[in-house]
């Protein structure tokens, strides 16, 4: 358990970093601009309370906002991923026959369930971050082939991210 | 009562969606309509300090063209000097001059945070109101216009820039003097502007320069950049057209703030006039 705190705070304070001081810079061609650290809300232990994991959401658009001068622009996004986060995984696992309160990695849920878990997080996410940014339907063409774009570009770091920390523990 | 009760902790997760998505649009709209100087951003001393640290390693990276622009400067004011003149007359007379009076004094300043692919983008420089600057005064570079200054700290402050939804200047050609609104493009391109209401009876050229008008924040003639093309979206009654700007706003490493002294004695006559209408 107090492992499982250690693990996520290191793992905040690491992807908040690469955010800020490394993709912040990187955009491809005006259109793709990865958002990378909404992988802190999607690897949460599937045991999280509900309030706990809005809670951390909350507090992790909070952060980046304060980086990017954007206050409760990511707060909004991250809150509406946490939001569908609860719904997914409602849907798509069983609540039962886990032990030892396993996360959403890809090395124990497979990697057909965390694509389509990572794309369709990723997808709502970018979609209401790019929209609320632009904050007019005039330019949706433009805006939504960003968000598609964006959206790639951040579901391949995290596929990238999840092989380099892969563990071999399929779920029985 | 528990009915109710119920209810809400079987869909707390929807309640609680509810209230965290409330709090963060409300802080969301309350910034960006009134611009308030929340502790949220990047002239707070925490993310301030980060990015000052970063920036500092940052500028290693770029020492080069650094030195190259500030040689191309020094060569430029040399080239202004009076010993770089040959002198062919013999007499000199002194004359104490009181006709000038300075209006604008430069404070220098270095960007340690720097955005170009955002929708709205602002930079923050490590200068704040211990060194002078307040809230309104213009930002430029030795390329060109940069922004205005709209959030104050002591050490910090926050630039809006030129690529920014809401951020207009007044402009003019430079040739014959039409004078017109330069803002952002449409399409987020960090290197395009687009010089608006130009009145009908001027007749621009492909290449010919953009410079401020003098009216706004900025002194006269200072570069904008350069016309680029000539048919935009059609502005209805005046000439639109699209500016290639001269400062390339993702190398931008230090910048001068400008302070006008006279801006609040003519933003005084102005607000009399208003009261007077």
């Amino acid at each position: 358990m107090s492992r499982n705190i250690i693990i996520n705070i290191i793992r905040f304070l690491v992807l908040v970093f690469i955010q800020v001081f490394l993709l912040k810079n990187i955009n491809l061609y005006n259109f793709s601009t990865p958002y990378f650290y909404v992988l802190f809300i999607l690897l949460l232990p599937f045991e999280t309370p509900n309030i706990l994991l809005f809670a951390l959401a909350f507090i992790l658009g909070l952060t980046i906002d304060a980086f990017y001068d954007t206050p409760g622009l990511h707060a909004a996004a991250c809150v509406i991923l946490a939001f569908v986060r609860i719904i997914f995984i409602s849907v798509t696992v069983q609540k039962d026959g886990f032990d030892n309160e396993p996360e959403p990695t890809l090395g124990i849920m497979g990697l057909r369930w965390f694509i389509t878990y990572a794309s369709v997080l990723t997808l709502v996410h970018h979609f209401f971050l790019f929209n609320l940014e632009a904050f007019s339907l005039s330019q949706l063409e433009f805006t939504i082939s960003r968000v598609l774009l964006s959206s790639l570009f951040t579901v391949f770091l995290m596929l990238i991210s999840g092989l380099l920390f892969f563990k071999r523990k399929e779920r029985k | 009562m528990r009915n109710l009760l119920i209810f809400i902790t079987k869909y707390n997760a929807f309640f609680l969606f509810i209230i965290f998505e409330v709090a963060s649009l409300i802080i969301y709209i309350k910034y960006n309509s009134f611009q308030k100087a929340s502790f949220i951003n990047s002239s707070n001393e925490v993310t301030g300090g980060f990015y000052a640290k970063m920036s500092e390693f940052n500028s290693y990276l770029k020492l080069k063209e650094e030195n190259d622009e500030l040689a191309r400067e020094n060569s430029g004011l040399r080239n202004q000097l009076k010993s770089s003149f040959y002198v062919d007359t013999v007499n000199k007379h002194k004359v104490t001059d009181t006709i000038y009076k300075r209006q604008y004094e430069y404070i220098v300043a270095r960007v340690i945070n720097n955005s170009t692919n955002h929708a709205n983008n602002y930079l923050t420089i490590n200068k704040g109101s211990q060194q002078g600057i307040a809230k309104g005064m213009g930002v430029m570079c030795n390329l060109g216009i940069v922004g205005k200054v709209i959030i104050v700290s002591e050490h910090f402050s926050v630039i809006q820039s030129l690529l920014h939804k809401d951020s207009q200047f007044s402009a003019m050609l430079a040739n014959n003097k039409e004078i017109g609104t330069i803002e952002w493009g449409d399409d987020l391109n960090p290197r395009k502007g687009i010089l608006k209401d130009v009145s009908n009876n001027a007749v621009p050229k492909v290449g010919e320069e953009v410079v401020t008008s003098g009216y706004s924040l900025f002194p006269t003639g200072i570069p904008i950049g350069k016309i680029s093309n000539l048919h935009t979206k059609a502005g209805g009654y005046a000439l639109n057209m699209e500016v290639t700007l001269a400062v390339d706003f993702s190398k931008l490493q230090y910048v001068d703030v400008i302070n006008n002294k006279f801006a609040t004695e003519q933003e005084g006559l102005e607000a009399q006039q208003k009261k007077d209408e």
